[in-house]
């Protein structure tokens, strides 16, 4: 378990982080979500000691971290960069010898990375010469190479093509089936959607949200239901703890927080005529960051 | 994970490591150090072979003379027998001076003919030498004591600039490509900064370590040993002060190109590095024979490389200067590694504009 704690801290006068506290399950992929300037890269660069805190504190299992428990951390920084005139291969394996591995260690896993990234090909190539997409990959290479047991990866998505994001995810699944705690930021909400067991929403630098995926559903944002008829909806408005969003004639979007007001309303539709559709919709993620952040 | 932490050493050899084996792959870096080495060896052997290969003085000799004069081995010796055939040969320009006999007008009995001046080579050739004391055997020759000064300066100066330039490159390259963030959470900025001096470092004292063997070695072909013998101590010094402050011009340098992010950017920030690396240059080449500037020079730390080796070589350094020195320069250079190492670690997340100096040196 990864626990931010109380973390703050400013530039100048400029507060970027005010009393940040969540934390990251061992085996839970956590998606880390705010607008831009939110402070993601800030509390990401503090969980990996780049940055100081001006106070608080990161734990790891509950101690605090030093700078050899960081080792086994698995980092992909928001400003990406490799060594342009490298090659692709002997890179990832300097990292994973910067790291502490063994010659040959980091050269096998340099091959089993790079194969499973679809970037075998490319090994002996600079890293100049590769296209954004793959040199997307080869980063991601460089932040796994060392085998972490701590992923910690900004905006890992951005950049890369649908093939891409799918191998990205794999060797996120996996490394979170295999016990690590996994935070990642993104801007892409419906991917964080897809992926995250857990989310944690920041907005000027506080958290307003964290919890797992059901949790934050139940508690922000209500379920939407759709209802199509043959006949007029235009009762709907009446019934009590209901809230239409959306209607026009045999069509309505509404709210309501009570699942059995649901049942009752289509218990009247269908009473009224022809029902054509009922469908519950589980509010978005979208729908309840803008909840959350406003 | 089955690694365990790497320490300081491991990760500081493993960066100087990259830092050699990227800089070895460079072309451009190779073929300007050939060019410097062939430069370094082509000086001596060249200077060495025109001065061999000086046609010796053609001179023409009235045959009734020749058995009376000393040795005339040095010059091509024409013999004529008449002093018309010789003025004639001195007239045509096949010879430059002949050697007549005259045995009225002096007391050696003979006569030197020139053509416009006074052939000094022959006359003194033919002269009596009186007998000559001198005074300080220690001055050396002027000429020589010069290109000493400039092949020191200059080998200084060139390596200094190349090796810091290329260290300064390196420090940008990390911050305008990015991948320093990763590096900084993989390893402390301390590894990352001595890694980085220690392979330029290396490297420096390589190149010069090969330009005063290859000296060496053509002052030994070409037979000018006793030039070798003289200049041998001051080069060895000279090899030992300038790691030392190589290490501390390299520190100054890293910490220099750290606090900008472009490579457009670096000659604002390195200029005034490398003004510090002329101004010994300079310095020794117009007062090589000035004892005090040079005494200065052999003490102050970024200008004792050329400075002191200066001195042991004119021989006026005592057996405990360039200790003391090298005391100095030790001293100054740790100081420098602390404060440098705390302008990039300050500065290495900095990216866009300059980082002002005051902001890089808070704590």
């Amino acid at each position: 378990m990864l626990q931010v704690d109380s973390v703050t801290k400013a530039y100048g006068g400029r507060v970027a982080l005010s009393d940040v506290s969540f934390g990251v399950g061992d085996g839970r992929i956590t998606g880390f979500v705010g607008a831009n300037g939110a402070g993601k890269t800030t509390t990401m660069r503090i969980i990996l000691g780049v940055l100081s805190a001006d106070s608080g504190t990161v734990r790891l299992g509950g101690a605090a971290l030093t700078r050899d428990d960081r080792r086994i951390f698995g980092y992909m920084p928001e400003e990406r960069g490799l060594y342009p005139k490298m090659k692709v291969a002997e890179q990832i394996t300097y990292f994973g010898r910067l790291h502490g591995m063994t010659a040959r260690d980091a050269a096998a896993s340099t091959t089993s990375l790079l194969e499973r990234l679809d970037l075998a090909a490319r090994s002996n190539d600079t890293v100049d010469s590769l296209s954004l997409g793959n040199q997307q990959r080869a980063q991601i290479a460089a932040a796994l190479v060392h085998k972490p047991e701590v992923l910690v990866l900004d905006e890992p998505f951005s950049g890369l093509d649908p093939l891409g994001v799918d191998s990205v995810l794999t060797v996120l699944r996996e490394a979170a089936s295999d016990g690590a705690p996994v935070l990642f930021s993104s801007h892409q909400l419906d991917l964080v959607e897809r992926l995250c067991d857990d989310l944690v929403i920041i907005a000027n630098g506080e958290i307003r949200a964290s919890g797992s995926r059901e949790q934050l559903r139940r508690e922000h944002g209500h379920d939407r239901y759709e209802l199509d008829v043959d006949g007029d909806l235009g009762w709907l408005r009446e019934v009590p703890g209901v809230t239409v969003v959306d209607f026009d004639g045999g069509h309505a979007l509404f709210e309501t927080a009570d699942a059995s007001v649901a049942q009752s309303v289509l218990k009247r539709a269908v009473a009224d005529g022809a029902v054509q559709r009922f469908a519950p919709q589980h509010p978005s993620l979208a729908q309840i960051f803008r909840e959350v952040i406003q | 994970m089955s690694t365990v932490a790497p320490t300081f050493l491991q990760s500081t050899l493993l960066v100087s490591n990259r830092e050699i084996t990227m800089r070895l792959r460079s072309k451009a870096f190779l073929i300007s150090t050939g060019i410097l080495l062939l430069a370094a060896l082509a000086s001596i052997v060249i200077g060495s072979v025109v001065s061999a290969n000086a046609e010796p003085t053609k001179v023409a000799v009235q045959r009734s003379v020749i058995n009376a004069l000393p040795e005339l081995r040095q010059f091509a010796v024409t013999d004529v027998d008449t002093r018309a055939e010789a003025e004639k040969l001195v007239r045509s320009g096949a010879v430059e001076a002949a050697i007549v006999s005259n045995s009225k007008v002096s007391k050696l009995g003979i006569t030197v003919i020139g053509l416009s001046s006074p052939p000094s080579e022959v006359i003194s050739a033919v002269s009596l030498a009186p007998d000559l004391q001198l005074l300080d055997t220690s001055k050396k020759n002027p000429l020589l004591t010069y290109l000493v000064a400039l092949g020191f300066g200059l080998v200084f100066f060139m390596s200094a600039v190349t090796f810091g330039s290329t260290i300064a490159q390196s420090v940008v390259e990390e911050k305008s490509t990015r991948v320093v963030e990763i590096l900084m959470s993989t390893i402390p900025v301390r590894t990352l900064l001595a890694g980085k001096v220690l392979g330029n470092s290396i490297l420096a004292f390589a190149q010069i370590t090969l330009i005063a063997l290859l000296a060496s070695v053509g002052l030994l072909v070409t037979g000018q040993s006793t030039l070798l013998g003289t200049l041998g101590p001051s080069i060895i010094w000279f090899i030992v002060f300038f790691t030392f402050g190589f290490i501390l011009l390299a520190a100054l340098f890293a910490a220099a190109a750290s606090l900008v992010s472009r490579q457009e950017d670096m000659p604002s920030v390195t200029t005034p590095v490398t003004m510090l690396v002329m101004v010994p240059y300079v310095l020794v080449i117009l007062f090589n024979d000035n004892p005090i500037v040079l005494g200065i020079m052999s003490y102050v730390p970024f200008s004792a490389p050329v400075g002191m080796p200066m001195r042991i070589f004119l021989g006026t350094a005592q057996w405990w200067e360039p200790l003391l020195s090298l005391v100095i320069l030790l001293v100054s250079t740790a100081f420098v590694i602390v404060l440098g190492s705390r302008i990039y670690e300050n500065s290495l997340l900095r990216m866009g504009g300059r980082v002002k100096l005051r902001e890089a040196l808070a704590r």
